[in-house]
């Protein structure tokens, strides 16, 4: 999580809760919730690093806060990070090794292998599209739509080795 | 209709071949198919699976070559065309790939012309059309011709149309095969507000996105049913990775 951090605070210094209540608000329900450890813990790293660097606020009734900003470094670290391009997503599917390693081994039921394995994606795709259709924001609901488009090919090459191997 | 607590759809042992250059080209090769009142059934499968000759068997757009077709109750497979054109006309609704408007109608006479053969009186015709596009919204377009519409909402007119005779059935083949991610996505959530309404639907379609909108989701290969899965469940299903973004 450190360069999602990272972009946030290029907008403004911010503390932890700040930061985490951002991420949720641009990404919904769709996202897995940070846990709070988590995003302090990263944040330190990141000072460490010295992309970021941190001063405490004193608060009249409540604790101090200590609230981050980007350093110079931190900056060129987001600039480069959002003008790279991201490498897709690999193929590491453990269904298919199960599937060609059952040739060899004979054992197996192969189409109850592909039917067990199609059901699971799609209740995992039923969720999606409930949560889809619950999601009112647009960057939430791009974000399933997303999902829902890999588990499509997911699906989709499930249907190819169910045609090619059954 | 009548038959309470009878099945909505029931068909066994349904076979359809085609003769083809002087072969027969088997498309659908003993299929066991129920549906009931107030399901929402998806048939996917590979192209070339049968999975539309099998919803046009089951609508009667086409014969099949054996086995037998019973709706609410009612033996049909052996029905002539022209019963069988009533039967689609007051109890059926149909959405197809390519909407299939009508035109040079407009987009509000198309819907209430179903409305109409389905047997409406012209009055009750104008309020069904209201509310349905409306419930579309669609209302702003009533007046214009269907090819001024994206196919995202002409396809929500051929829904609006399919849904005018409140039909006992909703038959959909391919309903989002010419639709873009976004407009497949609006289609997808309408099925599945009509379907909350009690709307029975079965639906074919290769796009495993819309299929899980079903409770339902039959899956075919060489004519015949190789999976029969209820996906609809109380208990939440994990969500994937594919959501866990990365950075």
């Amino acid at each position: 999580m450190r360069m999602p951090l990272l972009a946030l605070l290029a907008k403004e210094p911010a503390h932890g809760y700040e930061l985490k209540g951002q991420l949720e608000q641009i990404f919904g329900e769709a996202y897995p919730a940070p846990n709070i450890g988590q995003i302090y813990v990263t944040l330190q790293r990141l000072e460490r690093d010295g992309l970021v660097c941190s001063q405490d606020v004193v608060q009249a009734t409540r604790p101090n806060k200590r609230v981050y900003e980007l350093t110079d470094a931190g900056r060129e670290a987001v600039i480069d990070w959002i003008d790279k391009t991201s490498e897709g997503p690999r193929v590491r599917d453990e269904f298919f090794m199960k599937l060609a390693l059952s040739l060899l081994t004979g054992t197996s039921d192969r189409l109850g292998l592909i039917n067990r394995q199609r059901r699971h994606y799609l209740a995992q795709m039923r969720s999606l599209s409930e949560l889809g259709v619950a999601a009112d924001r647009r960057i939430p609901r791009l974000l399933i739509e997303g999902a829902m488009l890999h588990l499509k090919a997911d699906l989709d090459w499930l249907e190819r080795c169910q045609e090619e191997l059954v | 209709m009548t038959g309470a607590g009878e099945l909505l759809v029931r068909a066994s042992n349904l076979t359809k071949a085609f003769a083809s250059d002087g072969t027969v080209v088997p498309a659908v090769r003993g299929v066991d198919i129920s549906l009931e009142h107030g399901e929402f059934a998806a048939i996917t499968g590979p192209s070339g699976a049968g999975k539309s000759t099998l919803l046009h068997l089951l609508g009667g757009l086409e014969r099949p070559t054996s086995g037998e077709i019973w709706l609410n109750g009612q033996r049909v497979d052996q029905l002539s065309q022209a019963r069988w054109a009533v039967l689609r006309r007051r109890h059926i609704g149909f959405v197809f790939q390519f909407f299939n408007l009508v035109s040079n109608m407009t987009v509000a006479d198309n819907v209430e012309l179903a409305a109409i053969m389905g047997g409406a009186s012209r009055k009750q015709a104008v309020a069904r059309r209201q509310d349905l596009l409306g419930e579309l919204g669609l209302a702003a377009k009533a007046d214009a011709a269907p090819a001024r519409l994206s196919g995202g909402e002409q396809q929500r007119v051929a829904l609006a149309r399919a849904m005018a005779n409140r039909p006992l059935l909703l038959l959909a083949d391919e309903p989002t095969g010419n639709l873009d991610s976004s407009a497949t996505m609006s289609v997808l959530r309408l099925l599945a507000r009509v379907h909350a309404d009690g709307q029975s639907i079965l639906l074919v379609t290769h796009d495993l996105r819309v299929a899980s909108s079903a409770d339902r989701v039959i899956s075919l290969f060489d004519g015949m049913v190789a999976d029969d899965a209820r996906i609809g469940s109380d208990r939440p299903t994990p969500l994937p990775d594919v959501l866990k973004l990365r950075g």
